[in-house]
């Protein structure tokens, strides 16, 4: 098992105040929050964070971590020593009802025992078995042709000795043709277990799109940024544009200018009131590399008079 | 606890239009009533109706209510400041939306 550094996952000095592990925490928390951050690695961070504060705010965890010696290296491969605990008492205290299942075999080897009983929010008796909710990623294509996918969950359990331990398992789920961003899919009695005779809670799954190359999404309502030549928005042509049920012959009508809308009504997402599907057209500009494509600009100039700015008075 | 896999599960769909009476918002988010009261103190969520009886709760107040309880507890905020958080979380994704289209 890999030895954890908690000073240097907390970015302080081993003398740290009280104080500062307060406001370090408070501020890598706050970086790392899977709600709020965008780093990619956020998830894995704030949890690593976590665990670091969770040692290090108890002064008896972090006097008891800290007679493991300051040689340790990040990294290094540890066990711990033998009654390295000896002559320490944990009481529990300021256990913060984190889900310490989820910490590192680290902080298990070290602060597993006696832990364990005293956290979480989870003393209520409740009949129901608990709601779970999870997130599913899925393709735009997926919305349209409905889905099957293989989730593979994470949850806790207390287990026969009357620890939480860290189940996974995997389930089939159908996504059903015409889901949207955000809406949520019921799968009723595969949540939590139920107490006594109650019933089990129910799984959510929120649904989220992955991003796509191409297209965007609205609502029902799906986007696609459409490049096209200056000489077919002017004089009007027929191309091909890519749609999420297969390429479509597209009538560009003459004089469209860049950023005009065209409406495919009713191939946005399916369902009872189908989305529709807007191609929004972008002037693509041919590169004058050559010296061909440069005269033929010239010629345009000299034929067209044309004054982009002329409302800006230029 | 591990399912057999050639069971494939179905379920419904769950969109905007899908409403949750008090109760059921209250077990979806293992909540005691009196935490939704203050939820809905703070304009976290806003139900529609007048009593709390008759109360009835967009299902997005799910994800709401979820964040909100995930950001006091792991950030010390409170109810006030995850209402701004939220606000801004949103703004922020409409943006980034827009922006990643744009680009």
């Amino acid at each position: 098992m890999e030895f954890k550094d908690y000073y240097q996952i907390m970015g302080v000095k081993r003398d740290a105040t009280q104080d500062e592990i307060k406001r370090a925490y408070r501020k890598l928390a706050r970086k790392y929050h899977p709600d709020v951050s965008k780093e990619p690695d956020a998830e894995v961070r704030f949890k690593e964070v976590g665990e670091a504060y969770e040692v290090l705010k108890d002064p008896e965890k972090r006097a008891a971590y800290d007679q493991l010696g300051a040689n340790w290296k990040a990294g290094q491969d540890f066990r711990p020593p033998p009654d390295w605990d000896a002559g320490f008492e944990f009481h529990g205290g300021g256990f913060s009802g984190a889900d310490a299942s989820r910490f590192s075999d680290f902080f298990e080897s070290l602060f597993g025992h006696g832990f364990a009983a005293g956290g979480g929010g989870h003393t209520a008796y409740h009949a129901h078995g608990e709601d779970a909710h999870a997130k599913v990623l899925i393709d735009l294509e997926d919305a349209y042709h409905g889905a099957t996918r293989t989730l593979t969950l994470q949850h806790t359990e207390l287990g026969a000795d009357g620890r939480p331990q860290v189940k996974q398992r995997t389930l089939n789920a159908r996504i059903p043709r015409g889901v949207r961003q955000g809406q949520f899919i019921r799968l009723a009695g595969q949540g939590g277990a139920g107490m006594g005779k109650g019933k089990a809670g129910d799984l959510y799954l929120e649904v989220e799109f992955r991003t796509h190359p191409f297209y965007h999404v609205e609502g029902r309502d799906v986007f696609l940024d459409l490049p096209v030549a200056p000489w077919e928005a002017a004089l009007g042509a027929t191309v091909k544009a890519p749609t999420p049920t297969g390429a479509v012959d597209l009538k560009i009508p003459a004089g469209s200018t860049g950023g005009r809308k065209l409406r495919l009504k009713g191939r946005g997402i399916p369902g009872a009131t189908p989305g529709d599907f807007y191609v929004v057209l972008q002037i693509a500009l041919p590169p004058a590399e050559s010296a061909a494509a440069k005269t033929a600009y010239r010629e345009m100039e000299q034929a067209l008079k044309f004054n982009p700015r002329a409302r800006m008075g230029g | 606890m591990t399912k057999d896999l050639e069971t494939l599960l179905s379920g419904d769909v769950l969109g905007e239009d899908v409403e949750l009476t008090l109760v059921e918002l209250c077990r979806s988010c293992q909540l005691p009533a009196e935490r939704v009261y203050e939820l809905v103190d703070e304009g976290i969520i806003e139900p529609m109706g007048r009593e709390p009886a008759g109360w009835r709760f967009r299902w997005t107040s799910v994800r709401r209510v979820r964040c909100a309880l995930r950001l006091e507890h792991d950030l010390g905020v409170n109810l006030a400041g995850a209402a701004l958080a939220l606000d801004l979380l949103e703004e922020l994704n409409r943006l980034r939306a827009r922006l990643r289209h744009l680009g």
